[in-house]
């Protein structure tokens, strides 16, 4: 259930409204990506507005979620659909009384699966990517770490990207560690491939001589590690240096198209403090690196009457003269049969709880005018107090968002 | 809750962005305030101590951000280099540079190093009672289980050497309920309240670390008693704003709906945190923080979550 009586607002732009924001954007990008801070409620807005562009334009729009709440996963049918995509059947729509004009396609993201299939796509043979995949260090890899797991989402979006398929992918970024590790995950992948300490890492247990360069990393390394784990690690790369060419030319591919003009970003956030600081840091990142920023999404956003000097007065006359106020609705619509300090202390309460919210709007309004100012666009959504459990609510949001 | 200050680590842990540093800052703030010797630790290096504490940077050697208050920043190659001074006497002054690179790869590739770096420079701090406490601005929901289970994951995977046999003490420190616990941030709504639930059952099943409490952040207050919602909900007839209107002399209606939009969320809000008391151990405290409408940053934050942290003793 929305606020009632209020609307959701979206900054003016300077331009002529022919064509909206979201016109644009389906026009112009094939790829949007979703990033900010945690809890903000990024994985529902990119869904959102894959949805809407699928409500709207006659593309083939594809979602492609990492790490969806359940009801989101319920209400996209993303239920143990594993790493395939799914198109969302035209009779899903119709049911509520929606016609997309194109069709909409959704893909969750599983590490480990979509490893697997990259490490079966580079290896040189069948017996050398089952070597990988039984290695117990693989597993940590693909699994724990943060960083591979930000690398194989840009890589998955690189691939249903390059297959062709969608007019339009919005995807969502897994929260990191470091804000924008996952534009730098592709290339510091390349990186790993190419050092040379990856090659000083497994000559010794090449050719069992150790130079004098890795000689001291080997001696602190067997001093901490022990040299049967150091082994391990090392058998784990000399398998995985095997994949070295495909895995390169990949990773470079994959960080092109994050740059690439096709490609759009999208910095979701809250105007609490310290999401919006986070918020800021994204931008300025983005702007920065040139990544095409092409919008800001701010969720709960107070509606903007709560932002009105009237709205102030009258709350402050409402708790200055409730006694009064009380009075006169006793008569008319209590009929006499209440309580008047009740009525009077409910009054100075509504009054209170104005001022209270009033406090916040005036500081969202004011960080929001400071986001208009580095971001060209500025979409925001007012205090939405449901949860997003089908398509409809999530189209509801979508229209919210791309008035 | 004094129990909890009385503890030697605490790791503050929940979904991003419910106010886990607030949290940390303020449970820090106020042991200080308590005459205790705090260590305060972000484990992901955001500045945020900087910009809660609204001081400099907060180097891995730590710098004193108030009385018996001492803020630092975990950096795993510094982790790494103090461990190896203190530990192995291994003399790596002038050959750390490749060294730290090789070690950056290893760290990437081997499970727990990292991790290992950052749980034993803080265990180590207990360890020589450095401090009183030591608060550990911790990693998100979804990272901060790996960072615990670091110990014994490497005793499982290193079988021999002198990394091994660090663990052993480590491990000692973390499962020591006296000593050790986990507070878990959640704010009362559904993503955060499913994470915090979810974490608690894997603290327990892959951890050996005690959870000590669950602090529920943003709590609204209740606007209206029973008989006072009924008189609200009588306000909103199309009579009665022409009356408020009338004696106003001004729009009421977004007055309305502002206190309409409190009672909205007040009610969503409490049935989380019914979800979360009835699913959380009874034995695990719940705290509760008001939600704050001035929306505080900085200091102010840290010193006001203090004095409500401080009143729910």
């Amino acid at each position: 259930m929305a606020t009632s009586g209020t609307k959701s607002t979206r900054s003016k732009r300077t331009d002529s409204p022919v064509t909206s924001h979201l016109d644009d954007l389906v026009a112009t990008k094939e790829v949007l990506i979703a990033c900010g801070p945690g809890g903000v409620g990024k994985t529902t807005t990119a869904a959102a507005t894959g949805l809407i562009a699928a409500l709207r334009y006659p593309k083939n729009v594809l979602v492609l979620t990492i790490d969806p709440a359940k009801r989101l996963a319920n209400a996209l049918g993303l239920e143990g659909i594993g790493n395939d995509e799914r198109e969302i059947p035209a009779e899903a729509f119709n049911e509520l009384g929606l016609t997309p004009k194109g069709q909409l396609s959704v893909a969750m993201l599983d590490t480990k699966q979509s490893w697997d299939a990259l490490i079966r796509r580079h290896a040189p043979d069948v017996a050398t990517a089952n070597a990988i995949l039984v290695n117990p260090l693989y597993h940590n890899i693909t699994s724990r770490f943060v960083q591979s797991h930000e690398y194989i989402a840009m890589e998955r979006l690189y691939d249903l990207h390059s297959s062709g398929k969608y007019d339009l992918i919005v995807v969502d970024t897994p929260p990191t560690r470091n804000a924008l590790d996952f534009l730098d995950a592709p290339e510091r992948m390349a990186d790993f491939f190419a050092s040379r300490l990856l090659r000083w890492l497994i000559t010794p247990y090449r050719s069992r001589i150790v130079n004098i360069a890795t000689k001291p990393f080997y001696q602190i390394a067997d001093r901490i590690l022990g040299s049967q784990f150091l082994q391990d690690i090392a058998e784990f790369f000399v398998a995985f240096q095997s994949m070295y060419d495909g895995f390169v030319k990949r990773a470079q591919g994959v960080d092109l198209l994050l740059s690439d003009d096709r490609t759009g970003f999208m910095v979701v956030s809250t105007l609490e403090p310290v999401p919006a600081r986070e918020a800021k840091f994204f931008v300025d990142e983005l702007n920065r690196r040139k990544l095409n920023l092409e919008v800001m999404a701010l969720n709960k956003v107070l509606p903007s009457s709560f932002r009105s000097k009237d709205a102030a007065t009258v709350a402050e006359r409402m708790r200055e003269d409730s006694d009064k106020i009380a009075d006169k609705l006793a008569g008319k619509i209590f009929g006499g049969d209440v309580d008047l300090n009740s009525v009077s202390r409910v009054l100075k309460e509504v009054g209170t709880s104005f001022q209270n919210f009033q406090n916040v709007a005036l500081q969202e309004a004011s960080l929001e005018k400071t986001f208009a100012k580095t971001t060209g666009y500025v979409a925001s959504v007012p205090f939405y107090d449901t949860e997003i459990s089908d398509l409809a609510s999530l189209a509801d949001l979508g229209s919210r968002l791309w008035m | 809750m004094s129990q909890l200050l009385d503890s030697s680590l605490l790791f503050v842990t929940g979904k991003g962005g419910v106010g886990k540093t607030t949290v940390a800052t303020g449970l820090a703030w106020l042991a200080a305030e308590q005459g205790k010797k705090v260590l305060i630790c972000e484990v992901e290096p955001k500045d945020d101590l900087s910009a809660s504490f609204e001081c400099g940077p907060t180097p891995f050697s730590g710098t004193e951000v108030n009385d018996n208050l001492t803020a630092m920043s975990m950096n795993t190659e510094a982790s790494l280099r103090e461990y190896l001074k203190l530990q192995l006497r291994v003399p790596v002054i002038g050959r750390i540079g490749p060294v730290a690179k090789a070690f950056e790869f290893v760290a990437t590739a081997a499970p727990g190093v990292r991790e290992i770096l950052t749980v034993g420079k803080l265990c180590w701090e207990v360890k020589e009672k450095h401090y009183d406490i030591v608060i550990v601005d911790a990693s998100p929901t979804g990272h901060i289980v790996g960072q615990l289970a670091a110990p014994q994951a490497i005793r499982d995977l290193v079988k021999v050497g002198p990394v091994r046999s660090q663990t052993g003490w480590m491990l000692d420190i973390l499962s020591d309920k006296e000593k050790t616990g986990v507070v878990i941030v959640s704010t009362p709504e559904e993503m955060p309240v499913n994470e915090t639930l979810e974490l608690t059952k894997r603290i327990a099943n892959e951890t050996t670390v005690n959870l000590q409490a669950v602090v529920v952040n943003q709590v609204l207050p209740e606007l209206f008693s029973h008989t006072d919602e009924e008189i609200f909900e009588s306000l909103k007839s199309s009579e009665s704003i022409d009356i408020l209107t009338q004696e106003t002399k001004g729009d009421s209606q977004p007055v309305l709906d502002a206190a309409r939009l409190a009672v909205t969320l007040r009610r969503s809000r409490l049935g989380h945190i019914e979800r979360l008391r009835s699913e959380v151990a009874g034995s695990i405290p719940l705290i509760y923080l008001p939600y704050r409408f001035n929306r505080l940053d900085g200091i102010r934050a840290v010193r006001a979550t203090a004095d409500a942290l401080g009143e729910e003793i």
